[in-house]
């Protein structure tokens, strides 16, 4: 009993600290300024206020921001999904000499230490005159989502039956059509998480961000604005939160759709940040 | 692509029995990876090499004249203090963190394991919600959450009866800042290693659990005997990980203190960059940052050795 009341004790207390962040995040957005300066904080949002919210889309650029994110992360994702399906299929439907060693390079490919790139990546871009443009950035989460895609990408394939191609096949399809008309509305699913988690990795993204933009400000994404929420709001503190809720929305999307997938592929996948 | 070249050679030799032709179709299929691996990938890695090797500041950007000067730069930056000071603040930072997030996850596995369900699904949709915080957003509300007038945590510390905390400034002071950076890297973490650890956890077979309670073994002896030992290889896996994330971690700690107050934050990837950035030295950060590429080639190799005992064992 006593056993019993100690556990959920310590679930509590696990559940609010994972939480508290989040919903003090959430709550600060939604209270009036003049709550958030009493002595005594409160706990719960009332009275409600959506003022914060407006601040934040007010504010100048917010709409190019938002726009610039959704280009480079969705630019990123659609890059990596074809190159990767190809790779995919070879790896996981084809034997090959020196498929082995090819994905040996995929695994190194995914542990690159990115931040250790910023110099050369700078230099590059400065080079071939793509600094301040967000082709630079569309490449650079290109390639940072590719190894993982690769990787989710041929466990889906892996584990749709190859019987089922073959009997397409003998059914008097071309290798292409038994492609398209069995396998790929089987791994639509598949495609569609691992492009949502690739988009999460890119719309995250701030340390290229920060360095591969800085004189068009108006080329910035979301997550080095909201760095930058100092210029931006002064110290509205919850015109930042509200800031920093819409900019977790569409992530939070993401994983409320992927619920089922997140514990089980992702860590099959051992990927963050 | 050389595995294509030697193609021909074997098919002109005429009326083999069984004439195999070598397959194109997988090579052409992972060419575009491997031309975006080595011109997004490789090449900037080479070009990192060669600018740590030239002399390489604002001009030669610039002009595009750079000279080479051998080792030059390494030297400087080896027989910096600072930058020892920074190395060994890189390990005290990532053996606090790794511990830690390695201590509390096996904390929360453990527990999860012993949940009924509804409570189960509730803390695991807590550390859900953490882990889909991203990195920015949860930078942005620590700031807030530690801000010293309006701040929740110095209301909750006062009220708590410590009034010393009373409009107290934790990022003007450089251990209390580090502190933080370590609660946030630590809160971020742990999700993704208690679920990992959590998901081994209960494919370990019931029975043992059974027989070692009949034997009356306690706790920490049921974790030390069957747990730890059959997972050896995951926890291995999982450490190897955080180590390689937490050594590199940047964008926390470069949008929370960019390194200061003073030094007292700077870690390596902060180091290379405020290097390059500020003084403009790309080659000595260029350097630097090679040097953490060894530090963590290290890391990678003991990671690789877990995941190949982990397909070997399982």
């Amino acid at each position: 009993m006593i056993g019993r009341i100690s556990r959920t004790t310590a679930a509590l207390i696990v559940f609010v600290i994972s939480v508290f962040p989040v919903y003090w995040m959430v709550l600060t957005a939604f209270k009036p300024t003049k709550d958030i300066q009493s002595a005594t904080p409160t706990f719960l949002p009332i009275p409600i206020t959506f003022d914060h919210f407006g601040t934040a889309i007010a504010a100048k650029g917010f709409f190019s921001f938002w726009r610039n994110s959704l280009l480079v992360a969705g630019g990123a994702v659609v890059l990596a999904l074809l190159v990767a399906l190809l790779a995919a299929f070879a790896i996981a439907r084809l034997r090959w000499k020196g498929r082995r060693a090819f994905v040996l390079m995929v695994f190194v490919a995914q542990m690159t230490p990115w931040e250790a790139l910023l110099i050369p990546i700078y230099v590059i871009a400065r080079d071939t005159g793509m600094l301040d443009t967000l082709w630079i950035l569309t490449l650079v989460y290109f390639m940072m989502t590719l190894p993982f895609t690769i990787v989710t990408l041929r466990g889906f394939l892996a584990a749709i039956p190859v019987d089922l191609e073959e009997a397409a096949q003998v059914d008097g399809c071309t290798r292409g059509q038994a492609f398209r008309k069995v396998v790929f509305p089987l791994l639509a699913p598949g495609l569609l998480a691992t492009s949502l988690f690739g988009f999460i990795t890119a719309w995250n993204e701030f340390a290229f961000a920060n360095v591969l933009i800085i004189k068009d400000q108006d080329d910035r994404t979301l997550p080095v604005w909201l760095s930058s929420f100092n210029n931006t709001f002064g110290t509205d503190w919850c015109a930042t939160m509200a800031a920093s809720t819409l900019f977790m929305l569409p992530v939070l999307l993401i994983f409320v759709v992927l619920q089922g997938r997140v514990t089980t592929g992702i860590v099959g996948g051992a990927v963050k940040g | 692509m050389t595995l294509l070249a030697e193609r021909p050679v074997r098919e002109t030799a005429p009326a083999a029995p069984k004439r195999r032709k070598r397959p194109v179709l997988p090579y052409l299929l992972i060419a575009p990876t491997l031309v975006t691996t080595a011109y997004l990938l490789v090449y900037p890695l080479v070009r990192n090499v060669i600018i740590s090797l030239q002399e390489f500041g604002l001009p030669q950007l610039v002009r595009g004249d750079a000279k080479f000067v051998g080792l030059a730069n390494y030297v400087k930056v080896l027989s910096d203090p600072e930058f020892w000071g920074v190395v060994k603040r890189t390990l005290w930072f990532t053996a606090i963190n790794v511990v830690l997030i390695m201590v509390l996850s096996t904390l929360v596995a453990l527990l999860l394991v012993r949940l009924g369900k509804w409570l189960r699904l509730l803390v695991m949709g807590g550390l859900v919600l953490t882990w889909a915080t991203p990195i920015i957003a949860a930078t942005t509300v620590f700031q807030w959450l530690f801000q010293s007038r309006l701040g929740v945590v110095n209301w909750a510390l006062v009220a708590l009866g410590f009034p010393e905390y009373r409009d107290y400034t934790w990022f003007a002071d450089g251990e209390a800042t580090f502190g933080i950076l370590i609660t946030l890297i630590v809160w971020q973490s742990i999700p993704f290693a208690a679920l990992s650890l959590y998901a081994a956890m209960i494919t370990v077979p019931q029975e043992l659990y059974e027989a070692a309670r009949i034997d009356g073994a306690g706790a920490w002896r049921v974790f030390s005997t069957i747990t730890f030992p059959m997972l050896r290889a995951m926890f291995g896996l999982i450490t190897c990980l955080e180590v390689i994330w937490v050594v590199k971690a940047f964008v926390q700690i470069w949008v929370i203190s960019q390194g200061g107050p003073g030094q007292a934050t700077t870690t390596l990837p902060v180091y290379a960059f405020q290097v390059a950035q500020s003084l403009q030295r790309y080659d000595l950060g260029a350097a630097v940052s090679m040097l953490m590429v060894v530090l963590l080639v290290l890391a990678l190799l003991a990671y690789f050795r877990q995941l190949y005992r982990q397909e070997r064992d399982t």
